[in-house]
């Protein structure tokens, strides 16, 4: 029996075990979203499709599984660019189906027309252009391979409603083959042994970690050579939870809002050895100054990311679970010969640890994020939109297990936080999504609330109200004589309480510092979308801070 | 430095926009880039001329390895390569200076192949010194046009082909590739 091409793409989706489609029906996917009506999938109505593509990847990080969208064509397709680059950017696997003008009217600016696959070429690992019905099973197939396969990333797939209306027989192939595409897996022997022995020649080893080890699932790997070995361990944002912070070989997060600890382990190491990690400009701080004593061991799955920017002596280039199951085999406990190493270390973590200032009234950030810690225990997936508050839950939260720290770190995209919560939740459901937010960032897809209302997803808000852009507030005070050009938001900003009752969600405004602990219980216990809007202290400085384009051990702190 | 590098794709439309996409998003410096279909009419090859440092010419190849379409990428420079470049000149002529063009042609084995009375189309092919060579010599006659293909290079040793389009017979693909018909 034929089906139809929009059936043909539904079923597709149903074969590769998916379970939520997030999405915004419009006309040139019209077909196909008649034939989901007919499906066993279940969608998610957003209400702007970049909060679409945020949705898929919150679910993507938490479950590993990738996440997929599907939106008209147009500006249904263009809205999707900052989810895509997003996603490309931190390695999310995600597949986005955008539906696109009949193949006969392309290129006529038909309405509702644009060149998706060239508008999304630069921000998705790949995307296809569907021409035909005949090869919707096997590049639906393709998709979901290079998505989740190799460096993960987002795959888009164009798809023309001509394309989605004619008809063909359905096979679905159980295998997929691409000559072009034969991402590594297995590490050469020769180069882990090299690096294995490098690791056990240093005197002052280093372990930098990033999200590729979590997206490998490589935590217990990660846990068993630090553990077998004694190295002390930094993490990146994306890499927090892949090893317990509350371990005494956690040195936390290194990089320009990292640990006083970190940051010195790595400029002080002789070996530095990158699990997963790219040397990204907020990692490395001045890249000529950047680790000066260390010779570099960098085990990733990609072969561009190895002496991109940093020279790199041993590259062991595979999936890093497996990578490290072998490494593993060739190390030993190094802890006699790292004495002196571990109690420098030991004595910079007394000297500097990360601190704030609890004496005033206000409320500060870091107290609203320790208590959600604490009352969670650790242990909730926490999503984040960027600036002041994203990095004071990387340095607060305390970290215990991987894909818990839901994050934007490559872009740095606002307003994500939110949606990914929304789609971590649904990925995750039997255990508290916490989204903690700025002010300025949920405005950016606030619209999402809706959302999480309607399919009563039980994601708990928490708004760190300074009235500001913080993180640029931030800069203007340190770098441009205070000038708070565009960075103010108090005057504008909404009723967050209300706001939220509006769309039906339960509002809790926070005042004062004994209000906070209620607050998070009050927000966990109740049944659906809880915000709670923290009005924090205004002016607030995130530290350590490392300044741009200076190296690693140039710490600013606060007085 | 240049560098000379082939690389084989797949012969899809949209192929071309993402290695010219990839230079310019990545601010690599490209000089020439000539593309065609191979014997397999499946696959294309292109060469590209490139410059940069050794760090620059080591994450163009890994980002060209990294496009999904691209089947296989090498650096030519580093073999024995054959490399030619194809050049139709259009140079002014009159019938007091057309016999001294003539001779530079026949010297450099070049063709003529459109004569008329103000001007002479010449056909040259060789490597880029042997081409750019020539179009100095004819400079001063007034060089009306000219227009280059872009190097094409081949190493003289080894061979860039590419692997079937479909999983070879033996590997683990193929033994599960057989496709799984859904009846509704």
């Amino acid at each position: 029996m034929k089906l139809t091409g929009a059936q043909i793409m539904i079923q597709c989706l149903e074969k590769e075990g998916v379970d939520y489609v997030f999405g915004l029906p419009g006309g040139a996917i019209l077909p196909t979203f008649d034939a989901l009506y007919d499906s066993k999938l279940k969608f998610i109505l957003v209400r702007h499709e970049q909060g679409a593509t945020h949705m898929a990847d919150g679910y993507a990080r938490a479950t590993g599984r990738p996440g997929v969208c599907m939106v008209t064509s147009g500006p249904g397709a263009t809205n999707t660019v900052t989810g895509l680059a997003t996603a490309y950017m931190d390695s999310a696997p995600i597949v986005c189906i955008t539906g696109q003008v009949a193949t006969t009217a392309i290129g006529s600016d038909a309405f509702q027309e644009a060149d998706v696959v060239g508008v999304t070429r630069s921000v998705t690992k790949h995307n296809f252009l569907i021409k035909n019905v005949e090869e919707i099973a096997q590049t639906v197939k393709q998709a979901f391979y290079i998505a989740s396969t190799g460096r993960p990333g987002p795959v888009l797939i164009d798809f023309p409603v001509d394309v989605s209306r004619a008809e063909a027989e359905f096979h679905y192939p159980t295998d997929v083959y691409i000559r072009s595409y034969q991402p590594v897996t297995q590490g050469n022997p020769v180069q882990i042994k090299k690096a294995a022995e490098m690791i056990m020649a240093s005197k002052r080893p280093c372990l930098y970690v990033g999200g590729g080890a979590v997206g490998s699932g490589a935590q217990k790997e990660i846990f068993e050579l630090v553990e077998k070995t004694g190295i002390p361990i930094t993490t990146t944002v994306l890499g927090l939870g892949i090893f317990p912070e509350d371990h005494p070989s956690s040195l936390r997060m290194l990089g320009m809002h990292g640990t006083h600890y970190a940051n010195y382990s790595v400029q002080g190491s002789d070996v530095l050895i990158a699990v997963g990690a790219r040397f990204d400009d907020r990692v490395t701080g001045k890249i000529d100054l950047f680790a000066p004593h260390a010779k570099i061991v960098h085990i990733d799955i990609d072969p561009a990311s190895i002496s991109k920017t940093v020279r790199v002596d041993v590259p062991v280039v595979g999936d890093i679970k497996e990578i490290l199951q072998e490494l593993n085999q060739l190390v030993k406990d190094k802890r006699g010969e790292m004495r002196p190493w571990l109690d420098q270390i030991e004595e910079w973590k007394k000297k500097h640890p990360l601190k704030y200032d609890q004496s005033g009234s206000e409320i500060r950030q870091q107290y609203v994020i320790d208590m959600i810690g604490e009352v969670t225990q650790h242990k909730a997936v926490v999503t984040t939109g960027v600036g002041q508050h994203q990095m004071w839950t990387a340095q607060w939260y305390k970290f215990s297990a991987p894909r818990s720290m839901i994050t934007s770190g490559g872009l740095g995209t606002m307003g994500f936080g939110f949606p990914a919560a929304i789609g971590a939740k649904l990925g995750r459901p039997n255990e508290p999504v916490i989204c903690i937010d700025g002010d300025g960032s949920f405005q950016m897809t606030m619209c999402e609330l809706a959302t999480a209302v309607y399919y009563k997803i039980p994601v708990k808000l928490f708004i760190m109200d300074n009235s500001h852009h913080g993180m640029v507030r931030q800069w203007q005070e340190l770098f441009y004589r205070r000038r708070y050009s565009g960075s103010q938001l108090g005057p504008s900003n909404p009723d967050f309480c209300k706001l939220a009752e509006g769309f039906g969600a339960v509002g809790i405004r926070v005042t004062e510092k004994d209000q906070v602990v209620p607050a998070i219980e009050k927000a966990l216990a109740c049944e659906g979308p809880v915000v709670v809007q923290c009005v924090v202290a205004k002016e607030d400085n995130v530290y350590p801070m490392v300044p741009a384009g200076h190296a690693l051990d140039q710490v600013m702190d606060m007085a | 430095m240049k560098h000379t590098i082939s690389v084989l794709v797949e012969n899809h439309f949209g192929v071309l926009a993402r290695v010219a996409g990839l230079f310019s998003a990545r601010g690599f410096n490209i000089d020439s880039l000539a593309v065609g279909e191979t014997d397999d009419p499946t696959v294309s090859r292109m060469t590209i001329v490139a410059h940069g440092d050794d760090r620059v010419v080591e994450q163009i190849m890994k980002q060209l390895n990294k496009l999904i379409d691209v089947i296989k990428v090498v650096d030519l420079t580093q073999e024995d390569m054959i490399d030619r470049e194809l050049v139709i000149a259009k140079v002014s002529a009159n019938a007091a200076n057309r016999g001294e063009i003539i001779q530079i042609v026949n010297t450099f084995r070049a063709k003529i192949v459109d004569v008329n009375p103000k001007s002479l189309a010449i056909e040259v092919t060789g490597g880029e010194g042997k081409v750019d060579a020539m179009l100095e010599l004819l400079r001063p006659f007034g060089l009306i046009e000219v227009v280059r293909t872009g190097l094409v290079a081949l190493s003289r040793q080894s061979e860039l082909t590419a692997p079937p389009k479909q999983a070879p017979a033996k590997s683990k693909a193929a033994k599960h590739g057989k496709e799984e018909v859904v009846s509704s």
